[in-house]
């Protein structure tokens, strides 16, 4: 197996297995304890763990720092960076932070725009975008230089991977946009929420007859809905997501405190779809302050025991 | 053009009511096409500090004054025979003319009037949108002549990022996502192609990154 890095996930993906990941937010207050706590909940059931980059703009614990913290206690974190607080200098210089700890995963986004979060009237940096972010950490892990041009001695061995939204506008160059994030460098992809499956299950088509997913490991996003008012949320407030109304049907179907199940239900079911679907990798779990429902998912998806590498 | 809109009359009110002769200085360019700073919104803005020391029982001199350019030494100069007849001028040409102003009369306290919003263009009567940022390397040839720095509230270079829907930006439904548009314009070129093309990382010195800019051309200085 040639393996670019150290990385648990590379591993497990290049070894033909399907890998599982999900992700924590880290809090909003200097505490690591409660990250530490949601992390421990999954952490036998999936394969690494993503922390988010202050999502959709609020101001939380660094994710750098709660990396670290996951590292030290044995877990493999997905440093997740985004493009929208940091310039070029600061991002370089938590790359090699990142890498120096040991963290071998990085998820290269632009970030929410700040206008949605607790500090609407701050500046946005956006000195490179997320494709451009994926290239200078492969100039950093393959040609051992800064962006500058100068050398580096010891380059950071990331595994280096970007998001994708199947669903966002316009449709047609959906799949150009996944075969330039792969141009610009992304070994794996995380997707955007799938609810709309055939919406995907098409993208993927495209995706296959481009021979994309032979060039990056491709892994499904999902996160399971806790309640109608959650999946209406979603449809009409979230940018970029397509939430079917026969997903919204099927939780007013059933009574109210067993709308969490359903929205489960659904999960696992979209999951046992997508493991038949050609050119999948694997699941990112993205429950939303509901690590605990992260195992059973795994276990009914039949994704359980994680292999060990 | 340079773009602006007016400033709250308080905030005005805010710089000179301790004044008692006032120059209210407008610009016939930029400012008078968005309808901000000129002739006819210093006539308004004139009316509104005088009725404002009026109501306070104050006799304050407030003058009109509309100059060709504020912008240009040339015909701030014509006002150099009376300024000394005033102890605070409010200006409501565009920052460059505020700053040009205070610059030819160092002794006069400046104020302004408007707050300077962008480089744009009048789409109707009332509707001033924004076009261009002034980066100091145009890249309106490699993207279908839509401006991404201008026109993406993440000036993302190889767009559109996940937000996009329905042609609108994540921010508002009422902002088009600069991307959709990118790639709508490609469609009709026939040059979709182009849209794979990496978009290398951009040099932003010569944006406001590289600190306060100057065009030099020796070839037209005299």
């Amino acid at each position: 197996m040639n393996l670019n890095t150290d990385s648990k996930l590379e591993k497990i993906m290049k070894s033909g297995q399907l890998a599982v990941t999900s992700e924590v937010g880290p809090p909003r207050g200097a505490d690591l304890e409660e990250i530490e706590h949601k992390a421990g909940i999954i952490k036998d059931h999936v394969d690494a763990v993503n922390i988010t980059d202050n999502q959709t703009s609020v101001t939380r614990l660094c994710s750098l720092a709660a990396c670290i913290k996951l590292k030290l206690l044995g877990l493999e974190p997905v440093l997740q960076m985004v493009t929208r607080d940091r310039n070029r200098i600061a991002l370089q210089s938590d790359i090699l932070g990142a890498a120096a700890f040991g963290i071998n995963n990085m998820l290269c986004l632009s970030g929410d725009h700040q206008s949605f979060g607790d500090n609407p009237k701050g500046q946005n940096v956006h000195d490179l975008d997320s494709m451009q972010l994926l290239q200078t950490v492969r100039l950093m892990r393959d040609e051992g230089k800064f962006l500058g041009g100068d050398e580096m001695k010891k380059p950071p061995r990331m595994f280096v991977g970007a998001a994708a939204n199947p669903f966002a506008d316009p449709f047609e160059i959906r799949v150009p946009r996944l075969a330039k994030k792969i141009a610009a460098g992304a070994e794996f992809i995380q997707t955007q929420c799938i609810y709309n499956l055939e919406k995907f299950e098409k993208w993927m088509a495209e995706a296959r007859d481009r021979g994309l997913p032979e060039k990056t490991f491709i892994m499904a996003g999902l996160t399971p809905m806790k309640s109608v008012g959650m999946a209406k949320y979603m449809k009409n407030r979230v940018p970029g997501m397509d939430v079917p109304d026969e997903v919204i049907k099927r939780l007013q179907g059933v009574a109210k405190d067993k709308q969490a199940d359903e929205g489960i239900k659904i999960c696992i079911e979209s999951i046992l779809r997508l493991k038949e679907c050609k050119g999948i990798s694997g699941f990112h779990i993205m429950a939303i302050e509901w690590e605990e429902k992260v195992p059973g998912i795994v276990e009914a998806a039949g994704l359980y025991p994680r292999p060990t590498v | 053009m340079i773009v602006a809109d007016k400033k709250p009359i308080e905030e005005i009110i805010e710089f000179v009511k301790d004044r008692e002769r006032i120059l209210v200085a407008g610009c016939n360019e930029c400012v008078t096409v968005c309808e901000a700073g000129g002739k006819k919104e210093v006539g308004i803005l004139a009316s509104a500090l005088r009725m404002y020391f009026k109501k306070q029982g104050r006799d304050v001199k407030v003058d009109e004054v509309t100059l060709e350019r504020q912008c240009d030494h040339e015909y701030l100069e014509e006002i150099a025979g009376t300024v000394g007849n005033y102890d605070a001028i409010v200006s409501i040409a565009c920052g460059v003319g505020i700053q040009f102003m205070a610059e030819e009369y160092p002794k006069m306290p400046v104020y302004p009037g408007v707050n300077t919003c962008f480089m744009g263009a009048t789409e109707y009567r009332g509707l001033w949108v924004e076009r261009c940022q002034g980066c100091g390397q145009c890249v309106l040839g490699q993207t279908a002549a839509v401006c991404p720095v201008a026109r993406c509230a993440k000036r993302v270079f190889n767009g559109p990022c996940g937000g996009s829907t329905n042609g609108k930006c994540e921010i508002s439904k009422e902002t088009d996502c600069a991307w959709q548009l990118i790639v709508d314009r490609l469609k009709t070129l026939g040059k979709m192609d182009e849209y794979e093309k990496l978009f290398p990382i951009k040099d932003w010195s010569t944006d406001r990154a590289g600190g306060p800019r100057k065009v030099v051309r020796e070839d037209v200085q005299q």
